[in-house]
């Protein structure tokens, strides 16, 4: 007992001597902490000051000299563009969302239904819009609904129908940076409820056949409840990605005809990069901050709640 | 009913549409789901795949034949011409140098960044860490068309105050680029390192191995996959970015090439399609390759934010 | 000179008590197994020796020198896991040797270790494989070459057979304890399976809620359990717990059941129960193996009750019979035929002279 003491003494006395420095060196908490500072770094001096920053520069003056409060704010709100922008960004996002979940849902399922061995050829196809860098395939829609030489046209002129100003009347222009906006994302959307299906136990399947479900009360008590989170989460998620979407407006109509298609991201960029206001732009960007903010808490809900499943 | 009948009906139902085909005769119901589900999955390979497609059928004509009002979906007299223009041009080589330059520079900062701090919150729990966690999936959400105008004038004030220029060179996205790409390897790397049994760095520690011999020996070589799946994720976001490039950058010698090929092929309204459609495809093709070669990894880099964590 | 000496070791989590002070010393080259039920600590007591677990107080010894504050990597420990631990990306070879190539051991002298241990486990052919391509037997061998290659004053087994399949158990079994007998290392060895324990320790520590019920060799704890709870845990099927009181009649003393039964207690045992006569807090214990069928030469302190069978178990060898005794279920262990048949009557022989008396209050075993 007392032998054992002296030791213990004696080796912490022996521990000590060594530099204080590298005790803390050798520490969990500060090896770990060391392992996160580059990511803190980049994080606080490049997404978090800039957040913030935003809001300072959205109270100021066009030359940025003094401090208007809430001018730059009322100044848009008196401007019918603005709400133009408004309006727009939130029918592009939402009905964008939903054309791309419910084409993303049943090409899903298609794929789903055929046998295993053919189903990877099919999703590698249908995955490629997602995979084009968005600014150059809308270059290719661009030029599929050009004016004069669209491919697209020449198509339906074989079935004898007009010409459609895809890109000139402010209507059809709305409708085509949905159409790419869903062409773009639906993928996506493909591929998550797919990994998803294939997530849920075949015997639950084998269960409900037993207890006489048919294939539409299969999909509604077990498939949809089995892939609700991945659904919620993909959807609050493309939410996000379709709201503060810049390339394909910018590259498809850069907002026009006359502002018809201008979003939050093009309108701020017009205003604050190109138009030089740069607090006005900040104020426009600001205006997605309430909506990403929603759609953030539900993600997060819905992330840990996996998290506590698993 | 017989029971063969209540028999083939059951298996049918049990198999529904979801079970891979094992036997010869089929049910009718089963046939025609089969052919409904090609079908359609037909249809949206079309409309899917119609822009590449196009693409390339447009990079292959000269500007004659763009103008002649031909039949669009059809190479009449196919020529090399736009590729060769495009691959002699010092501009848009400068453009693919750039881009390349950056992406590699991204992805290295990325994943050594993303590969440490995950190593740390999966397993060196300490004060705020899982505070930390939650942010940098939160951080991961925030879109950069929020960011840039304040980027902007960040830059603009680094300049004024210490003369670093920063605005209209290539390396500022290498500075930015980051934003978009950390938060995300490292959620999806913390989901691999946190799949990977505690039993084996304890194994390791009493082998004798320090906390980064253990990240470097064990952990790294263990979650490879998820190492590669989060470089293919930070290469293609590196790679297609467009905003920042468009806010930051404009000399044309220090463009990328998403952003090179809207600036400058499209001069004022004079569009060479050819070129432009040409310069799109060679854009579109380093993470095309990279999908087609490294599918899997690729799909599970997608799916791991929902799925794992 | 590799004893392992625990003095007073506490465990907390976050104020939660795992392990509350318990004092152990194991002799060099010892095996020795802490067994319990889940969650009873021994498993962090095992991480507290390895270093994987801080100690929140107390003191743990090591050949001589407190390791409290040493980390893993120098106490001179190898250990293997419940699930192996092996490190997928290596070869056995690799894995066996990780720990010698991090110390920077010459390279001759690891291939020498490395073949030496392998052929002591009979994995010399395995060397070139990745831990994917071995059956969990070979996984469980290399598992054990890497602690053997790195000759350590300790070894640690946490339940290192409970992943096998029953027969691969058992074999598995056999061949750690060949190999202690051939490398003769210090061992601490953690399972929840009583049979394990019985078979491989010379010394056998069984937990209970953080805390050491009984030290000692496999037939001390088999025979003399000093609790209730080494009574019940100890032994398959487990021992019989009936309540009783004791009464004692012209000097004689007799177990009373709370039905009626009454068994009298073996004269060589007067003196110690006595003093617990008129208690009623008492349990009568008794093994399944001394609740037989009737024979005709009953000896002395063998008591011939009858009950209505329950349940019976043939399990080749022998039958096991269940039935209720006066509000107990109780278990014997009869001959395959004897003719025992769920829901008959039989007349079954308890064998007095292995039972066991409790305080039902203290739990110790009187």
């Amino acid at each position: 007992m007392v032998d054992t003491a002296t030791k213990s003494g004696a080796y912490a006395g022996a521990a000590r001597p060594r530099s204080s420095l590298k005790r803390l060196m050798q520490r969990k908490s500060t090896i770990a902490f060391l392992l996160t500072l580059p990511l803190i770094l980049i994080i606080a001096s490049l997404v978090i000051y800039p957040a913030f920053y935003a809001v300072h520069l959205a109270t100021l003056s066009k030359s940025m000299t003094k401090f208007v409060g809430f001018g730059n704010f009322t100044f848009l709100f008196k401007r019918e563009v603005f709400w133009m922008v408004v309006q727009q960004s939130c029918i592009f996002a939402i009905s964008a969302v939903v054309f791309k979940a419910l084409i993303g849902f049943f090409v899903a399922h298609f794929i789903h239904a055929i046998p295993t061995k053919g189903q990877r050829k099919w999703r590698g196809m249908l995955l490629v819009p997602w995979v084009i860098p968005p600014a150059m395939s809308t270059l290719a829609w661009f030029w599929l609904f050009d004016p004069s030489y669209s491919a697209i046209n020449w198509l339906l002129a074989l079935f004898g129908i007009d010409p459609v100003p895809f890109l000139g009347n402010p209507y059809w222009a709305r409708f085509s940076v949905i159409l790419v906006n869903v062409w773009f994302g639906a993928p996506f959307f493909m591929i998550m409820y797919l990994a998803a299906l294939k997530s849920v136990p075949e015997q639950l399947y084998e269960a409900a056949a037993i207890d006489g479900a048919n294939w539409w009360q299969r999909l509604w008590y077990i498939t949809l409840p089995m892939m609700r989170n991945i659904i919620s989460i993909t959807v609050m998620f493309s939410l996000i990605v379709t709201f503060a979407n810049f390339d394909i407006v910018r590259v498809l109509t850069a907002g026009g005809p006359i502002d018809k298609t201008h979003v939050f991201a093009t309108y701020a960029f017009l205003l604050g990069i190109q138009g030089g206001d740069i607090p006005l732009g900040a104020a426009v960007s600001l205006f997605m901050v309430p909506i990403l903010g929603i759609s953030a808490i539900f993600i997060l809900r819905d992330v840990t709640k996996r998290g506590n499943e698993a | 009913m017989t029971a063969t009948a209540t028999f083939e009906k059951d298996r049918r139902d049990r198999g529904g549409p979801t079970r891979p085909v094992r036997h010869g005769s089929m049910s009718r119901d089963r046939k025609r789901a089969l052919f409904w589900s090609y079908f359609f999955l037909i249809l949206f390979v079309i409309f899917f795949l119609t822009p590449p497609i196009y693409m390339f059928i447009t990079s292959l004509k000269s500007s004659t034949e763009i103008a002649g009002a031909t039949n669009p979906w059809w190479v009449f007299d196919p020529t090399l011409a736009n590729y060769e223009a495009l691959l002699t041009s010092s501009e848009f080589l400068t453009f693919i140098l750039n881009s390349a330059m950056v992406s590699v520079l991204v992805v290295s900062i990325t994943m050594v960044v993303s590969v440490m701090a995950a190593f740390a919150l999966s397993r060196m729990r300490f004060w705020g860490s899982a505070t930390l966690a939650t942010g940098i999936f939160l951080c991961y959400l925030i879109p950069e068309t929020l960011l840039f105008i304040p980027l902007f004038k960040m830059f603009a004030v680094v300049n004024e105050f210490t003369g670093i220029q920063l605005l209209n060179k290539w390396y500022v996205l290498v500075l930015v680029y980051p934003t978009l790409t950390v938060p995300f390897c490292t959620w999806i790397m913390i989901g691999y390192f946190a799949s990977i049994p505690k039993e084996l760095d304890e194994a390791a520690l009493i082998d004798g191995a320090t906390y980064l011999q253990t990240l470097t020996k064990i952990f790294i070589p263990v979650a490879l996959p998820g190492i590669i799946a989060a470089t293919i994720f930070a290469f293609t976001v590196s790679w297609a970015q467009f905003l920042y490039p468009l806010a930051f950058t404009t000399s044309s010698d220090q463009l990328v090439l998403p952003v090179g090929i809207v600036t400058t092929l499209i001069k004022g309204d004079v569009y060479n399609w050819g070129q432009i459609m040409t310069g799109a495809l060679i854009a579109a093709a380093p993470p095309l390759v990279i999908y087609a070669f490294l599918m899997d990894y690729y799909i599970a880099g997608l799916t791991a934010g929902a799925t794992k964590g | 000179m590799s004893q392992v000496t625990l003095h007073k070791v506490v465990k907390n989590y976050d104020e939660t008590p795992a392990v509350r002070g318990i004092d152990l010393d194991i002799a060099d080259k010892e095996f020795v197994v802490l067994v319990g039920p889940s969650g009873c600590g021994k498993s962090t007591t095992l991480r507290m020796i390895a270093g994987l677990e801080d100690i929140t107080d107390g003191e743990i010894v090591i050949g001589g020198d407190v390791v409290n504050d040493v980390p893993p990597k120098d106490r001179d420990i190898a250990m293997v896991f419940q699930n192996y631990a092996l490190y997928p990306h290596m070869t056995v070879f690799e894995n066996m040797s990780f720990g010698l190539r991090l110390k920077r051991v010459p390279k001759d002298e690891i291939r020498q270790r490395v073949e030496s241990a392998a052929r002591i486990l009979d994995i010399s052919e395995l060397l070139d494989r990745k831990p994917k391509q071995l059956s969990g037997g070979q996984r469980q061998r290399v598992a054990m070459g890497r602690a053997i290659v790195r000759d350590p004053k300790v070894f640690l087994f946490d339940e290192p057979l409970s992943n096998l399949d029953a027969k691969l158990r058992v074999q598995m079994r056999t061949e750690i304890k060949k190999v202690h007998q051939k490398v003769r290392t210090t061992t601490v060895y953690v399972t929840h399976d009583q049979v394990e324990a019985m078979t491989l320790a010379d010394r056998v520590v069984v937990m209970n809620a953080g805390l050491i019920e009984q030290v000692g060799t496999p037939n001390e704890l088999y025979h003399h359990p000093r609790t209730r709870f080494v009574a019940g845990f100890i032994g398959s099927p487990a021992m019989n717990f009936v309540p009783c009181r004791l009464e004692e009649a012209s000097g004689a003393l007799r177990i009373l059941l709370p039905g009626g039964h009454a068994f009298p207690v073996p004269a060589e045992r007067t003196e110690r129960y006595r003093r617990h006569a008129g208690s009623a807090d008492l349990v009568f214990g008794l093994r399944p193996e001394h609740v037989t069928e009737t024979h005709r030469n009953v000896e002395p302190n063998q008591e011939a009750f009858e009950v209505t069978l329950e349940v019976t178990e043939p399990m080749g060898m022998e039958t096991l019979v269940y039935f209720q005794l006066d509000g107990a279920e109780v278990c014997g262990r009869v001959n395959p035929a004897a003719g025992a048949e769920a829901g008959q009557p039989m007349t079954l022989l308890a064998d007095l002279n292995h039972m066991h008396l409790i305080d039902g209050t203290s739990g110790l075993v009187l």
